[in-house]
């Protein structure tokens, strides 16, 4: 594994759209036969780095290799190379299932033996057998997440480019789509994922978490959690909510502190002496304390410190 | 160049292009109905010209030679106005497009044998109109004048000669079917600038609006082998709708075809690559369906409407718009109809406007492919 070239190879990235820098001199390198995901909110850089590896944006300015050719100077032939799934569903609606596995077939110039061994491959995977006919207009967003993979990996290329596949899909599609993840890179095929799902980022070998167009942490989702947050983590159930969350974030002692679901996580020191002083300082305010407790902190936690810890940020 | 990949890119336009329904009924009723449209609606030849009249002698005189009028296809609606004053507000509202007054002494002057005058007014706003209603207006009056002057010659004992004179309404009817030979293998060249370049320009803009367009530029696929892909369906469409439009100007509007056949097919082809291929420069470069079809409309219906020699004649033109109209695809292709469809032109002595028509065609298939790009804006 060490000595094998890297499938991508990210330096000192930069796109600017005008005035606007949507991704801001980020490095990386993906390994083979991982999944490799791109964690950030909306606007962070994540589609954009894509395309760039895709050959479907120019960079401004640094060099990226995908499969050990450029981006800039090849991006014909790493376009053999690799499957990509765009954001936004882009199979043809008014063809049928079979028409559009063919249409790619076609494109990626597979044929004969093989457009029928993969064909059927498709349409098992997508679970689409017997729906060969229907309008792909009329699938469901599960079925057409499947499918669109189907068609993008005709050709088994080494790696593939996934960008936010499990967007506006139910649950179990979604863990079902996780499922033929699992199976590429089983088959050692690299792949690259975006999401804003902590849970999915949780499937993921490595993550590159990215806010406002940088890189701010990369490693492994263990890695993330474990360094991104400089003290112990709290439980604090109290309400009200609000006033809570504002005393709490006044304490000298408190390193940092949001609202998750119906409580508060917050970072101190040290467990100990910190859950003792928060509840001294909360009742002393009438607020009512319900519990405060040590928990591991999880990816999102692990996000939540990071982007906090970035400059500009509150 | 794949062919595999070119021929995936066929079936596939193919394919969408025979499931939309609605559009297909379009692309095969437009031609016919725009052939109709202009065929009837552009006409040099004026027929059933509304006439007012002010008979200031109501005589038997009069009575002929108004008849005479209402006896003429091109004059039709013959109203009698009571003053001068209502004949010019009749003219003035459109009502009419000639005034005829009829002297005080007309019967009296008619029978003495003198020269008679006959008074026409004609609505001049439309030069054309005009100059075409005072000419149908004067070979009326002749008429009616040199049969009364047979009729005299008759009463006086003299015979023959009115033969030889009789045969002027034919030569009218000859050039009144000219004036639309003339128009309708224009009308040919116009329909196919629009219909062509209208639906080539939707097909690469559709594809950006709906997002496929990421997809499909993420595959090897090379611009060429999309355009030609594209190219392919849209080709059989336009091949079939440019015989709808010369079935309808042979069997409908009947104009003769005396040139040969394998000029007529080799220039539709130029003037289809031609106006496709502009199409998908336009679709490309827009990347949106209603900007797309407004610009190709603008593009095809204005020029090939006015500066193709379709409606005015070029040779009357100044000289800049005549330099224009070399710019137009559709001046060479209407050229070549007119002179296939009417002079019985072949291919050996049009192949000056056949290579206007080629030139056209390589350069907007070279513009038309550097525009589609495999990147995002």
């Amino acid at each position: 594994m060490a000595n094998q070239q890297p499938s991508v190879s990210v330096r000192n990235l930069e796109k600017r759209f005008g005035s606007f820098v949507a991704v801001d001199q980020i490095s990386f390198e993906a390994r083979p036969g991982e999944v490799f995901g791109f964690l950030g909110p909306n606007g962070s850089g994540k589609s954009t780095t894509i395309r760039i590896l895709c050959g479907l944006l120019r960079p401004t300015s640094g060099e990226a290799y995908v499969a050990g050719l450029s981006v800039a100077a090849q991006p014909e032939l790493i376009r053999r190379r690799i499957g990509y799934m765009s954001q936004k569903f882009s199979l043809y609606n008014d063809l049928t299932v079979i028409e559009n596995v063919r249409f790619f077939a076609g494109l990626y110039n597979v044929a004969g033996d093989e457009l029928r061994r993969r064909l059927a491959w498709v349409l098992e995977m997508a679970g689409l057998a017997g729906r060969e006919r229907s309008l792909t207009a009329t699938l469901s967003g599960g079925w057409k997440q499947r499918l669109a993979l189907g068609c993008a990996i005709l050709h088994k290329p080494p790696i593939v480019f996934l960008d936010e596949p499990t967007s506006g899909v139910d649950p179990l599609s979604r863990r079902r789509f996780w499922e033929l993840i699992e199976e590429l890179r089983s088959d050692g095929v690299t792949v690259f994922v975006t999401t804003h799902y902590m849970d999915e980022a949780e499937y993921c070998n490595r993550l590159a978490l990215l806010h406002r167009g940088k890189l701010i942490a990369l490693g492994t989702p263990a890695q993330l959690k474990q360094s991104a947050l400089k003290g112990d983590l709290l439980l604090v159930e109290a309400t009200p909510l609000g006033a809570a969350l504002e005393t709490i974030k006044q304490l000298p002692m408190v390193r940092d502190a949001a609202v998750f679901r119906n409580a508060l996580h917050v970072v101190v020191d040290d467990a100990e002496r910190g859950s003792e002083r928060l509840l001294v300082e909360l009742t002393s305010r009438r607020l009512t304390a319900v519990r405060v407790q040590r928990i591991r902190p999880g990816l999102e936690d692990a996000f939540v410190a990071l982007t906090h810890q970035q400059p500009g940020a509150q | 160049m794949n062919l595999r990949r070119t021929a995936a890119i066929a079936r596939k336009e193919s394919i969408q292009i025979l499931r939309d329904v609605r559009s297909l009924l379009i692309v095969v009723s437009m031609p016919a109905m725009l052939m109709l449209l202009m065929g009837y609606g552009i006409s040099l030849d004026q027929k059933h010209v509304p006439v007012c009249f002010l008979d200031r002698d109501p005589s038997q005189e009069s009575r002929d030679l108004l008849n005479r009028f209402r006896a003429s296809q091109y004059f039709g609606f013959i109203t009698a106005a009571p003053t001068y004053s209502s004949l010019v507000g009749a003219i003035d509202r459109g009502r009419c497009s000639l005034g005829l007054v009829i002297p005080n002494d007309f019967a009296q002057r008619m029978r003495k044998g003198g020269d008679v005058a006959v008074q026409g007014i004609v609505d001049g706003t439309d030069d054309n109109t005009a100059n075409v209603v005072f000419t149908y207006a004067e070979s009326v009056i002749a008429d009616f004048s040199q049969s009364v002057r047979f009729d005299y010659l008759e009463r006086s004992g003299f015979n023959g000669g009115a033969g030889a004179l009789m045969i002027e309404p034919r030569v009218w009817f000859n050039e009144s079917l000219e004036s639309r030979n003339f128009i309708v293998p224009g009308v040919v060249a116009l329909v196919m600038a629009v219909i062509g370049a209208f639906l080539a320009s939707l097909t690469v803009a559709r594809e950006w609006e709906r997002g496929t367009m990421e997809q499909l530029i993420s595959t090897p696929v090379k611009p060429l082998e999309v355009t030609l892909g594209k190219l392919v369906p849209y080709l059989a469409i336009g091949i079939a709708d440019t015989a709808i439009c010369v079935t309808v100007t042979l069997f409908w509007f009947q104009v003769p075809m005396r040139g040969g056949w394998p000029t007529l097919i080799l220039a539709s082809m130029l003037f289809l690559l031609t106006v496709l291929m502009l199409g998908f420069w336009i679709s490309a470069a827009t990347k949106s369906q209603l900007v797309a079809s407004q610009f190709s409309l603008l593009a095809t219906l204005l020029p090939s409407f006015l500066l193709s020699g379709f409606s005015f004649p070029l040779a009357q033109t100044p000289a800049v718009v005549r330099a224009m109209s070399y710019l137009v695809p559709a001046r060479y292709y209407v050229l070549l109809l007119k002179n296939i469809f009417l002079k019985g032109a072949g291919t050996a002595s049009q192949w000056q406007p056949l290579l206007g028509l080629g030139l056209f065609a390589v350069l907007l298939s070279a513009v038309a492919l550097r525009s589609f790009h495999k990147t995002l804006n």
